[in-house]
C-alpha cells in the first residue's frame, strides 16, 4: 500500500472550537485504494475529522488535499467523496430503491439507468431485487446498513466515508458485516476510511489504523503493528486486555517492578529509557512448573477463571498487582483456585513503552 | 361486566365526553330534524329544514366560508413556511423572542384585535391618517372589503399554522440533510427531496387545523368586512338570533360539520400522516 501515491493528504490539519483544538496539527497520507481506519475514544477527535474530509467542516489551519487539489473549501457537495453515517441517514419517505437512486436521480440520470444500476448494486449488497419497492424502514438493522452503503456507492465516490455505521448493531450481526464490508471493499477497489472506537473492529477491516487521542494521531500502522508493537500504553490498552506494569530501569540493565517487586529481563530498551510501562499480553504469559522456565517469572495465587469462547483468561495476583493470563481452551490450565502458581514470559514478548 | 384497571380509570374522561362533547352533538343534530321555529326535541322529526336550506341562498354562504378558509390557508402556507424555516434553521437565538412575540398576541381576545386593525386601517386611521399628514398621500382604505377579511383571517390564524409547521421542519434529522447535500443535492434538491416531504407532518397538521378554524370564522367578515361578505357561520347565527329559527340553524350546522369533516377525512387519506412519519 504505502508505493501507491496517496488520494488524500492531510497537512497539518487543525479544527478549533473555541480556544478547544478538537483536532490538532494532523498530517497523514492515505493510499488509493487502502482500508483506512481511525481509532479514538468518544471526544478524540475522529468524527471532527471525518467531517472535515468530507466536506461538512472547514479545518481552521492546514490543508486537504486530494490527489494534490487543495480541497479545504469545496463543499461536500462538490467532493468526489461519500459518507455513511453513523444514523445511516437514510430517507425514511423513500423506498429502498429510490433510497440508492438518490445520487443517480439528483445527477439528473434516466429511471431506466438508475434502476438497472440500483438493482446492480443490491445485487453486490446481496438485497434481495424485491426489496427494491420496500420502505426503507421495514429493513432489518442488517439491511439498512447495506441499503446506506448501496446508495453511497451509486454515488460513485473516489472515497468512502464511514462514520461507526456498526456501533449501533448487535455483536453477532456486527461481525458479519465488518468482514462484509472488507469484501466489498476488496470488489470495489475504493478507498475506505473508516472511523469507529472498537480497535477490535478496526482490526478486522483494516490496510491501516490510525489511532487518535485528545485530537492527535499517536500512531499510524497496519493492525499488525498496532498490536504488536503499540508505541504506547494507551494504544497498547485499546487493543484489548493487556497487562501493564509500571517499571522503572536499574543501573544493572534490569527492569524493577514496585508493583510485584520482581527484577525483570526486559526487551530492547528504547534510547534513553529510564521508566515506563512493560506491556505484555495475556497470550504471552503462561503458567510455568519452575522459574527458570521462562526469561521473566513472579509467583502469585490463581485467583479466578473467565472463559472467552476459544480462549480462557486466568487472573493471577502478584503481591499488589494483577496479571491476565489467557490460554487455548484446548490447553486450559489445570490448577484450582487459590493454588499458588508461577507465570512468565519471554523477554522478547513484551513492550516496553515511556508514555 | 368487570371493566380492566384501565377500564375503570377511563370512566371519568368518558362520562365528561357524553356530557361535555356527544351529548350536545347528539342535540344539535336531532334538532336539525326538529319542525321549523319549533323549540322543543319532541316534535316530530322532517327534513324541511334541509329542504329549506337546498332550495335557498344558503349555499352562497357556504362557499363564501369554504373560498376565504382555502384562501386564507393558501396565503398562510405560503408567510409561514418561511417564517417556521427561519425559526428552525435560521435564526438561532433570536427564534425564542420571535417565537414570544408570535404568541403573545394570543393573550388578547380576538375581537380586540380585529378593532385594533380597524383603527389601525380605517380612514384617517394609524395608517392612513399618518401617511396623509405626514406625507399628504390620499389612499383609499381596504377596511370592508374582501381582501381586509383575509388579512384578519391570515392574521388571526398565523400561530396555527406556524407551529406545527415549525414542529414539522425541526423533526428533520440533520443526518438525512447532511447526506442528501453529501450525495451531490444542491440547497433546492436538499429542500425539495428532503426537507420538504419530511416536514409534511407538520404542514398537513397546520393546513387542517386552520382550514378548519377559518371555515368557522364570523368575526372576521363582520368586523373587518363590514358585512359585506356573510360566511355560513353568520347565517347560523342569524337562524339562532334574529330570526329565531333553532331547527334551521342546527341543520346548517350539521351540514357545516358534514363538509368540514368529509374534506379533512378526504385531506388526510391523500396525506397519510403515518407514510410521512415513516411508520408505514
Amino acid at each position: 500500500m504505502a508505493e501507491a501515491s496517496p488520494i488524500l493528504s492531510l497537512k497539518s490539519v487543525r479544527k478549533m472550537f473555541g480556544a478547544h483544538a478538537a483536532v490538532d496539527s494532523i498530517d497523514l497520507d492515505i493510499a488509493e485504494g487502502e482500508f483506512f481506519t481511525i481509532v479514538g475514544p468518544s471526544g478524540s477527535g475522529k468524527t471532527t475529522m471525518l467531517r472535515m474530509l468530507a466536506g461538512m467542516d472547514t479545518p481552521t489551519s492546514g490543508d486537504i488535499l486530494l490527489r494534490g487539489e487543495r480541497i479545504n473549501d469545496l463543499p461536500a457537495n462538490k467532493r468526489p467523496t461519500c459518507m455513511v453515517f453513523q444514523s445511516l441517514a437514510l430517507f425514511p419517505h423513500r423506498t429502498v430503491g429510490q433510497n440508492i437512486e438518490f445520487p443517480l436521480k439528483i445527477r439528473g440520470e434516466v429511471p431506466e439507468s438508475r434502476k438497472a444500476r440500483a438493482l446492480q448494486l443490491m445485487d453486490l449488497l446481496r438485497l434481495p431485487q424485491s426489496y427494491y419497492a420496500k420502505n426503507v424502514l421495514k429493513c432489518s438493522g442488517g439491511e439498512r446498513q447495506r441499503v446506506a452503503l448501496a446508495r453511497a456507492l451509486a454515488y460513485d465516490p473516489q472515497i468512502l466515508f464511514f462514520d461507526e455505521p456498526l456501533s449501533a448493531i448487535d455483536y453477532k450481526l456486527r461481525k458479519t458485516l465488518e468482514k462484509e464490508l472488507k469484501d466489498i471493499h476488496r470488489e470495489t477497489k475504493k478507498t475506505f476510511v473508516y472511523i469507529t472506537h472498537s480497535l477490535e473492529e478496526a482490526m478486522v477491516m483494516s490496510d491501516r489504523i490510525g489511532v487518535m487521542r485528545a485530537g492527535k494521531l499517536v500512531q499510524v500502522g497496519t493492525p499488525h503493528q498496532i498490536y504488536s508493537a503499540p508505541n504506547t500504553r494507551f494504544v497498547s490498552e485499546f487493543v484489548g486486555d493487556v497487562n501493564v506494569l509500571p517499571v522503572s530501569l536499574d543501573t544493572d540493565g534490569r527492569l524493577h517492578s514496585r508493583l510485584t517487586g520482581a527484577r525483570l529481563k526486559p526487551p530492547p530498551v528504547p534510547e534513553g529509557f529510564s521508566e515506563g510501562h512493560l506491556v505484555i499480553r495475556p497470550e504471552f504469559l503462561r503458567f510455568l512448573a519452575k522459574a527458570a522456565d521462562a526469561d521473566n517469572a513472579v509467583s502469585g495465587r490463581l485467583y479466578n477463571e473467565y472463559v472467552l469462547g476459544s480462549r480462557i483468561q486466568y487472573q493471577v495476583r502478584v503481591g499488589e498487582g494483577v496479571f491476565a493470563v489467557e490460554k487455548l481452551r484446548q490447553q486450559a490450565f489445570t490448577g484450582k483456585l487459590d493454588d499458588d502458581v508461577i507465570i512468565g514470559w519471554d523477554a522478547k514478548d513484551a513492550i516496553l513503552v515511556t508514555d | 361486566m368487570r371493566l380492566s384497571q384501565g377500564g375503570k380509570s377511563a370512566i371519568p374522561v368518558v362520562l365528561f365526553l357524553i356530557v361535555g362533547f356527544a351529548a350536545p352533538l347528539l342535540a344539535v343534530i336531532w334538532f336539525s330534524f326538529m319542525p321549523p321555529r319549533s323549540f322543543s326535541f319532541g316534535g316530530a322529526p322532517t327534513l324541511e329544514n334541509y329542504a329549506t336550506i337546498f332550495q335557498g341562498t344558503n349555499y352562497i354562504s357556504f362557499l363564501w366560508s369554504l373560498s376565504l378558509a382555502v384562501t386564507a390557508v393558501a396565503l398562510l402556507a405560503l408567510v409561514c413556511y418561511p417564517v417556521a424555516y427561519g425559526l428552525v434553521r435560521v435564526f438561532g437565538k433570536w427564534a425564542m423572542l420571535l417565537t414570544l412575540l408570535f404568541t403573545i398576541p394570543l393573550f388578547v381576545s380576538e375581537n380586540i384585535r380585529l378593532y385594533g386593525w380597524v383603527l389601525f386601517l380605517i380612514k384617517n386611521g394609524v395608517l392612513l391618517g399618518t401617511l396623509k399628514s405626514m406625507f399628504g398621500l390620499q389612499l383609499e382604505s381596504i377596511l370592508f372589503s374582501l381582501p381586509a377579511i383575509i388579512l384578519g383571517m391570515v392574521y388571526v390564524y398565523l400561530p396555527f399554522m406556524l407551529f406545527p409547521m415549525t414542529l414539522g421542519i425541526s423533526m428533520v434529522p440533520n443526518e438525512t440533510r447532511d447526506a442528501a447535500f453529501d450525495l451531490g443535492a444542491s440547497r433546492w434538491q436538499v429542500f425539495k427531496e428532503v426537507e420538504l416531504p419530511l416536514s409534511m407532518p407538520g404542514v398537513v397538521i397546520g393546513f387542517l387545523l386552520t382550514f378548519v378554524l377559518a371555515i368557522g370564522a364570523i368575526a372576521e367578515a363582520k368586523v373587518l368586512g363590514g358585512q359585506r361578505v356573510i360566511p355560513i357561520t353568520h347565517d347560523i347565527e342569524i337562524a339562532f338570533t334574529y330570526s329565531q329559527n333553532w331547527p334551521l340553524g342546527a341543520a346548517l350546522s350539521v351540514l357545516l360539520m358534514l363538509v368540514v369533516g368529509v374534506l379533512v377525512l378526504l385531506a388526510l387519506r391523500r396525506f397519510d400522516l403515518d407514510t410521512f412519519l415513516g411508520r408505514r
